[in-house]
């Protein structure tokens, strides 16, 4: 309890909980608890009002016009390119790529620099516990390519198997692409060891920062990683906003993505240039609006400070873990030493499903089912789970109140 | 034969039965307890080519014809699901082929179901509906054939 009480007193929750309208929302007559933080975070009103203000006052296209509204949303979109510069760690600025998300920024590696590296015969390692969007791209260059795609095993606690990784890494492995935190176990892998080990054999990393961004201070020159990916929409900022880093020698090693607008020099029919970094791999209008309102959500994440969310969420995370393994039949799945604020876990004799629909009944939002990652499921021997994540605003009664409705549905259910 | 209730009767029954509910807690009580009571498929059904496609849990269906009539099995891991097959097997087991693919099964929408349950999981339940359909409809083919 005294962790707990240090960890309350970190930040005032109920006025940081005034900045997200929505948590005022009643659902199915009851003040909803929102426990799906993984799949998106809500939206503070400077990331809302940021958006209106926007399209109110700034809108324009970028890159083009000389008019002044031009001159304003450019500036707008590039002062986000600093702020995620800055969120992570990058050198560059031009090595900050704006995507939709995460899913389009692996993509874009797997089609531009996988599709040119990787060959017949080579092996791309991932972990037993990525997302789909970690995988499939890979499979489809692999497939194209001759090559192949190995995972790295997951150990019964939710951690991976470092042995195992030492030995399917060797001269084959042409990239490592590893989540940094897994989104259905919490577990937060040693990116830094892995870039570490993968570079002594000539081997890229791309790291999946979709679920530690929001959670962890970034640095990736720290993390030495090749490429790391995240999506605006989980650290509070708009859908549709994300961000590809690279370093700067491997994209411009790279070569083009989209072909059309912004991303070139000069076009003729005889031969056509391409834009240097990062214009070379944001062809076309971009999502102006959203990439503009992402600066709005990192502010605001730096304006309480990552050490301190990171803090506070650890305290809500020791504290929701003690309080559901008295839950009778509860088995947590996922139970690595370092783990971000999510919890997945099992209730014998209840499907996922059936507690997903109660507690929605109560006005608690939580996610069910297999939170793409089948592998990790069928490693679990599981169809899924029931997934709680915590964000900054998530309250110490909330978590009070998804143990008093577990119970409650699981006496109905059983 | 004289006796059959048709599927229209079938529904109000169910919805009667939903009115007296005054929550959706109760509801779902109800339903769990509709779940647990529906007899389990024997195992040898249990097999992926009964499975109904677009259900976040697992749905398995088997359909049997008999003097003319359609017979549904069904079974779920998860209850609440097993509960609404449960209440569409209650409705359109033991009737013809042709009255199961007319069925417009407008209790689901009364008793509140389609708006309650999350977009995903209607859609497990019209996938449902729909196999159901899908059997009546090879019965009635097969009996056509059988005709001519
Ligand atoms: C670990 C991880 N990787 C990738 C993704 C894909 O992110 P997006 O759908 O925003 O592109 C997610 C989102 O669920 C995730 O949790």
């Amino acid at each position: 309890m005294e962790t707990l009480t240090r960890s309350e007193l970190l930040f005032d929750v109920d006025s940081i909980r005034e900045e997200f309208p929505i948590l005022k929302r009643m659902v199915k007559g009851k003040p909803l608890v929102y426990l799906d933080n993984a799949a998106t975070t809500q939206k503070p009103l400077a990331v809302i009002d940021g958006l209106t203000r926007y399209y109110s006052e700034y809108n324009a296209n970028i890159h083009r016009g000389i008019h002044s509204l031009a001159e304003e949303a450019t500036a707008a979109f590039e002062a986000s390119r600093d702020a995620v510069k800055e969120f992570i760690g990058a050198a560059h600025r031009e090595e900050i790529i704006f995507t939709r998300g995460a899913t389009e920024a692996i993509n874009l590696v797997a089609y531009t620099w996988a599709r040119k590296f990787v060959g017949a015969g080579d092996e791309i390692l991932v972990s037993g516990m990525e997302h789909h969007s970690n995988i499939v791209p890979w499979q489809i260059i692999a497939e194209e390519k001759g090559a192949k795609v190995i995972p790295i095993p997951v150990l019964e606690d939710g951690t991976l198997d470092m042995e195992a990784f030492q030995r399917l890494l060797t001269e084959k492995t042409k990239l490592v692409a590893i989540v940094h935190a897994s989104n259905s176990l919490g577990t937060i892998n040693p990116v830094k060891y892995i870039v570490e080990q993968a570079h002594v054999i000539g081997a890229k990393v791309l790291v999946d920062g979709s679920q530690s961004a929001v959670h962890l201070p970034i640095d990736v020159q720290d993390i030495d990683c090749d490429f790391f990916v995240f999506s605006g929409h989980k650290v509070y900022g708009p859908t549709g906003s994300g961000a590809l880093y690279g370093k700067k020698a491997l994209l411009e090693a790279m070569p083009v993505f989209h072909g059309g607008g912004e991303m070139i020099k000069e076009v003729s029919f005889d031969r056509t240039t391409y834009n240097e970094l990062p214009y070379k791999y944001e062809a076309g209008t971009p999502n102006i609006a959203d990439t503009v309102a992402l600066k709005f959500a990192l502010d605001f994440v730096n304006g309480i400070g990552k050490e301190k969310i990171h803090q506070y969420e650890q305290g809500l995370l020791a504290y929701a873990t003690d309080a559901l393994e008295q839950i009778k039949g509860l088995r947590i799945i996922g139970k690595a030493p370092e783990k971000t604020s999510v919890i997945s876990f099992v209730v014998e004799g209840v499907h996922p499903q059936d507690l997903g629909i109660l507690l929605d009944n109560k006005g608690i939002a939580v996610r069910t089912g297999h939170h793409c990652t089948q592998p990790l499921m069928d490693r679990f021997g599981i169809p899924g789970t029931t997934r709680a994540s915590f964000a900054l605003y998530t309250t110490y009664a909330e978590i009070d109140a998804l143990v008093a409705g577990l119970e409650r549905s699981i006496k109905t259910l059983l | 034969m004289t006796a059959r209730p048709s599927i229209e009767e079938l529904e109000e029954e169910i919805v009667e039965n939903f009115s007296l509910f005054d929550s959706w807690d109760e509801k779902y009580e109800y339903i769990i307890d509709l779940g647990k009571k529906l007899p389990a498929l024997e195992d040898e059904h249990k097999k992926d080519d009964n499975k109904v496609r677009g259900c976040q849990s697992t749905v398995w269906l088997v359909a049997a014809y008999k003097d003319g009539l359609v017979e549904f099995k069904a079974d779920s891991d998860a209850v609440i699901v097993k509960g609404l097959i449960s209440m569409l097997i209650q409705v359109l087991s033991g009737h013809t082929p042709d009255e199961i693919i007319q069925a417009k099964l407008g209790f689901i929408d009364r008793i509140g179901m389609t708006t309650h349950l999350a977009q995903t999981r209607s859609n497990g339940l019209a996938a449902m509906v729909k196999q159901m359909k899908n059997f009546a409809l090879a019965f009635k083919l097969q009996n056509e054939s059988a005709k001519h």
